[in-house]
């Protein structure tokens, strides 16, 4: 079925072991972990595989994580959100050790992605652990040395939640992302907004505008990404324009 | 399989034989959606059959109830590994409309509001597929496909195109929208037909 579709180049998308070479927490509640799967194909930015772990009887859980990663890495990168009673999370977070060894299935999706020929303005907006395809997509951005304008809006709860912060703000020093921070519970001090959520009239102040035609890539929970992305549409954008990746009913 | 996770036990110690293999079992209800909610007024919605010669029959939201709903107890699978159990949906079976028009067609493309496309086999969906506008007694929300969506629920739910508007009969296969994004063709959730090759 694959190959003359067009789309992402793929064989056939089958469990393989991948090895944690490296784990550190994100922050208290999340955890990255790099991991080796060298039967995997080389991932598009904005992709996602799916993990499945296995228990001493045999029982299968598997759920869907985005790579942080840029383009082609060897090195896979994800970073999960610890969800209170969740059944795979707490492991990933808590329980998986540097060494071990898990099952991973991609890379998956064709729509939810950032190519390096795109030339048009690109606005990226998270919310939450929504940053981590996002992350893939500055990532590769930085690599290739485009010269397409990217923004970054990241709505995220308290300052010490954000994930990735010494490197956006390097990445965002140098030029590569213009970044934007909007904190719904907590902000730093002195900051010029009161914590609150990413209303339209935050989308309209930081994001770029619908005249110059963006590409737009909306992350997050659910609830982040309908009002987000209606927002967006009410501001002009082509709804054609504006791909979304939902990351559950929670979180 | 064969890689253990030491440590690792999962929530459920009994195998769930209602769960295809894969699945998990979701209280909530999930969204999986490539764009933005489209939001269409029922004054306005209409839905359409094309055959493969051009010939067209379409309903507005009246003479679509006048062709008789029914009720629907089904379980739900999404390609994102949950599922949910003995959901109550309200519609009208797809066969209704496809009776209005004549076709020798094998395959259909879904269509929908704001652009999405699914296709699937004409032989799939006879008997075993409605258009839907009631979920769990309630109209269905927007961001379930409201007001109205396919309901193919013995496939992957993105084959249960939400905001749906037309149905195209087709001669030949053709892959829609998360069909050419790496998904599968077919996606039977009992054979695991996630994705290309798979
Ligand atoms: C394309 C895609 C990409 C994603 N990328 C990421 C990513 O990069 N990072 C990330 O952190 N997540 C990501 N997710 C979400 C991820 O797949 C999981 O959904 C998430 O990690 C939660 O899984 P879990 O097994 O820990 O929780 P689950 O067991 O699935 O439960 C989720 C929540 O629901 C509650 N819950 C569910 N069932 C029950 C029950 N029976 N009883 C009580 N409570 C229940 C739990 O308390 C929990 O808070 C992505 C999802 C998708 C679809």
């Amino acid at each position: 079925m694959s190959g003359a579709l067009g789309g992402p180049p793929a064989g056939p998308v089958r469990w393989v072991p991948a090895t944690v070479t490296a784990a550190w927490m994100e922050t208290p509640g999340s955890r990255s972990l790099l991991l080796d799967a060298p039967e995997l194909a080389p991932a598009l930015a904005g992709q996602h595989v799916d993990i499945r772990l296995t228990a001493p009887d045999g029982y299968t859980a598997q759920r869907s994580y985005s790579l942080a990663s840029p383009a082609g890495a060897e090195q896979l990168q994800v970073t999960v959100d610890r969800m209170p009673d969740g059944e795979v999370s707490p492991y990933l977070v808590d329980g998986l050790e540097v060494g071990d060894s898990i099952e991973v299935r991609g890379p998956i999706g064709g729509w939810f992605v950032w190519r390096p020929e795109q030339t048009e303005p690109v606005q990226l907006l998270a919310g939450g652990s929504g940053v981590v395809p996002m992350m893939s997509m500055i990532r590769t951005h930085a690599a290739s040395g485009s010269t397409a304008p990217l923004r970054l809006l990241y709505s995220v709860r308290t300052p010490a939640g954000r994930f990735y912060t010494e490197e956006l703000d390097r990445l965002a020093a140098d030029g590569v992302v213009d970044l934007q921070y909007v904190f719904t519970r907590e902000t730093p001090p002195e900051w010029p907004r009161q914590a609150g959520r990413l209303t339209p009239a935050l989308v309209m102040e930081f994001g770029i505008v619908a005249a110059d035609a963006p590409s737009v890539y909306v992350c997050g929970p659910t609830p982040f990404v309908e009002s987000v992305a209606d927002a967006l549409v009410r501001l002009g954008h082509d709804p054609s324009r504006v791909r979304t990746e939902r990351f559950g009913a929670s979180g | 399989m064969g890689i253990f996770s030491p440590g690792f036990s999962g929530r459920s110690r009994e195998r769930n034989p209602e769960l295809p293999p894969g699945q998990y079992l979701e209280t909530g209800f999930p969204v999986l959606t490539a764009g933005p909610t489209p939001r269409i007024d029922k004054r306005d919605w209409e839905f359409s059959v094309v055959s493969e010669t051009g010939e067209r029959r379409s309903w507005d939201w009246q003479a679509m109830l006048d062709l008789g709903a029914e009720d629907v107890a089904t379980d739900i699978h999404c390609v994102t590994a949950w599922s949910k159990l003995g959901t109550h949906w309200r519609g009208v079976p797809i066969d209704r409309f496809l009776d209005a028009v004549d076709t020798n067609a094998e395959y259909l493309m879904a269509h929908s509001y704001g652009g999405y496309t699914t296709n699937m086999p004409l032989e799939e969906i006879k008997g075993r597929a409605w258009l839907a506008y009631e979920f769990e007694g309630e109209d269905l929300d927007p961001e379930h496909g409201g007001p109205a969506r396919l309901l193919v629920p013995h496939l992957y739910l993105w084959k249960s195109a939400k905001w749906v508007n037309s149905l195209q009969l087709m001669a030949a296969d053709a892959p829609g929208f998360w069909e050419q994004n790496g998904y599968s063709m077919h996606g039977d959730p009992w054979l695991e037909e996630r994705y290309w090759g798979s």
